[in-house]
């Protein structure tokens, strides 16, 4: 092989070395769903309220894994739904959760996480109800839950007892078209930390069908049902 | 020989070279007796995992131990390393071949004989220790033999992993959960660890113990806590993604704090309690997994509405 032909292979395969190394860093380290700013024009420790609109999907039309069950959060400013598990919210600040709930139940794996800890009054409300505990081996009222470890906040979502509770046909759900019999609707409040940082949250029931113990693919995937409270000052 | 011109003129052997089994001797002596007082004296107090309980202070020691017997090892490595350095070294304008080195039966029965003695002993320490100690803080298994001392009436605190979070459960209280570890100082702890998922690892790192979570498996561990302070409870089993964040601080305190605690936290937590399942020393999912089914069946449930057993990858 002549000199220029050598040359030229390790040119492009350098070049190839550097593209795959780029392609690794800008997917899978740098991809990811997108944050949405509940933080921006609020001042932080102030005790100012930041509304989170948030819903759960038993499955989804808008990734490429379409059976798995899914959050959506809403855009602030465009109230539009993304496809996100990552939210920034102001430190020091009051958050009023909303989640619609728009999917089945399934019994937790540990009745426990049924308890609501970490809002304000350890309380949650279901469509409206005040609701302190949810006994998920009693009955079909246990969907998913949202839980933050690192504050200590955990609230089971409630489901409709509904058998087609989960049957939005197209994600995210919409609560304005869907009859709410269909849906529930949970609310509940809690003080962000003074703390600035990365929280994570999770769902601890194991929805994550077709994988070990139902707690892999979805449950361990940003975009689904796991996800980043940022918090900024 | 530039090498044989520079040598010193001090203890020398019949072919004139200096005693260099001397030479090295005494000097590494010297290191090794102020390297191991300054171990046990000053760094020993000070070396993982700390005293706060009867597990703790014992591998602290255990770890003194070997660092004792280490230190003089290292040392004449270090000693003999320099001292050839500094006396065989190649020398300007000496451009003669060495000697030529011959087996020397002393020196290897010697290395040899000091290198079994030292691993046996070992062998023998570690082994007590494990006997002596109660397990030294690890898990034991489902029928643990190393209990010889433990009180006839340990607290008892069960340790249930899940993805990702340590919570933990009082029997003795009533059978009450709760994510916070809280442990009381001059009792003995019998710790039941599990998992409700995959595998995990109870790790309480001031207190010296550390056993793994299995499904279905009762793995238990003793300890008796020496002091009150906090505990740092991680997971030391990859899994999942947020592995890392499976941690939580615990404390050990005062007896009548304690009581006042759990005595509180029995009342506390008296509704979630009633519907927890009765206190085992397992939990085996596919009980709630039935209870599912029992749903679906009545029609209760959404499609999803069941309980994924931990032999999923199957499609439910």
């Amino acid at each position: 092989m002549s000199l220029p032909a050598r040359v030229s292979l390790l040119v492009v395969a350098f070049l190839a070395v550097v593209a795959i190394g780029a392609f690794v860093v800008l997917h899978y380290f740098l991809g990811g769903p997108p944050t949405e700013d509940y933080a921006s024009g609020v001042t932080p420790n102030t005790g100012a309220v930041v509304h989170v609109v948030m819903q759960e999907d038993a499955q989804n039309t808008v990734s490429t894994h379409p059976d798995w069950v899914s959050y959506f959060i809403q855009n602030p400013k465009t109230k539009a739904w993304v496809h996100t598990t990552l939210f920034q919210v102001p430190a020091g600040s009051r958050i009023d959760m909303t989640i619609y709930g728009f999917d089945g139940c399934t019994p937790l794996r540990n009745n426990l996480w049924g308890q609501v800890t970490g809002t304000i009054g350890d309380v949650e409300y279901v469509n409206g109800k005040a609701v302190h505990q949810l006994n998920s081996y009693s009955g079909c009222n246990v969907g998913h839950t949202f839980s933050i470890p690192g504050i200590n906040l955990n609230a089971p979502m409630g489901t409709s007892s509904n058998p087609n509770a989960n049957l939005c046909a197209t994600s995210p759900c919409s609560p304005a078209t869907t009859p709410k019999s269909v849906y529930k609707v949970m609310t509940f409040s809690f003080n962000s930390p003074h703390a600035t940082g990365t929280y994570f949250w999770q769902c601890r029931v194991p929805c994550g069908g077709g994988f070990v113990t139902g707690f892999g693919g979805p449950m361990q995937t940003f975009g689904f049902m796991t996800g980043n409270m940022e918090v900024v000052s | 020989m530039a090498a044989e011109s520079s040598a010193p003129a001090q203890p020398a052997g019949p072919s004139g070279e200096p005693n260099h089994g001397i030479r090295i001797f005494i000097p590494w002596l010297i290191l090794s007796v102020v390297a191991d007082v300054l171990i046990w004296v000053v760094w020993g107090p000070h070396l993982p995992p700390g005293d706060m309980s009867s597990s703790a202070s014992n591998q602290q020691f255990d770890i003194k131990v070997m660092a004792v017997m280490a230190a003089p090892v290292m040392l004449f490595v270090l000693v003999y390393f320099v001292y050839a350095l500094t006396v065989w070294r190649h020398r300007e304008g000496d451009e003669e071949d060495g000697p030529p080195i011959h087996g020397n039966t002393r020196v290897s029965a010697t290395w040899i004989t000091l290198s079994s003695v030292i691993v046996l002993a070992l062998f023998v320490f570690g082994t007590v220790e494990l006997v002596t100690v109660q397990g030294a803080g690890s898990g034991e298994g489902a029928s643990p033999v190393f209990n010889t001392g433990v009180s006839s009436h340990p607290l008892q605190v069960q340790v249930i992993a899940q993805q990702w979070k340590f919570t933990y459960r009082y029997p003795q209280f009533g059978g009450f959960e709760t994510t916070h570890l809280v442990l009381p100082v001059g009792e003995w702890v019998e710790f039941h660890v599990t998992s409700i998922d995959v595998i995990h690892s109870f790790w309480a790192y001031q207190l010296g113990v550390k056993a793994d979570a299995n499904p279905g498996v009762d793995n238990v561990a003793y300890t008796k806590i020496n002091n009150a302070g906090t505990i740092t409870v991680r997971c030391a089993e990859l899994c999942g993604l947020w592995h890392g964040a499976m941690f939580d601080y615990g404390q050990a305190v005062s007896l009548s704090a304690f009581d006042s605690w759990a005595r509180g936290t029995e009342t506390q937590l008296a509704s979630v309690t009633k519907i927890l399942p009765p206190y085992a020393l397992t939990y085996d999912p596919t009980v709630v997994a039935q209870m599912s089914k029992a749903m679906v069946a009545a029609g209760l449930t959404g499609g999803a509405g069941l309980y994924y057993p931990p032999n999923d990858p199957a499609q439910p």
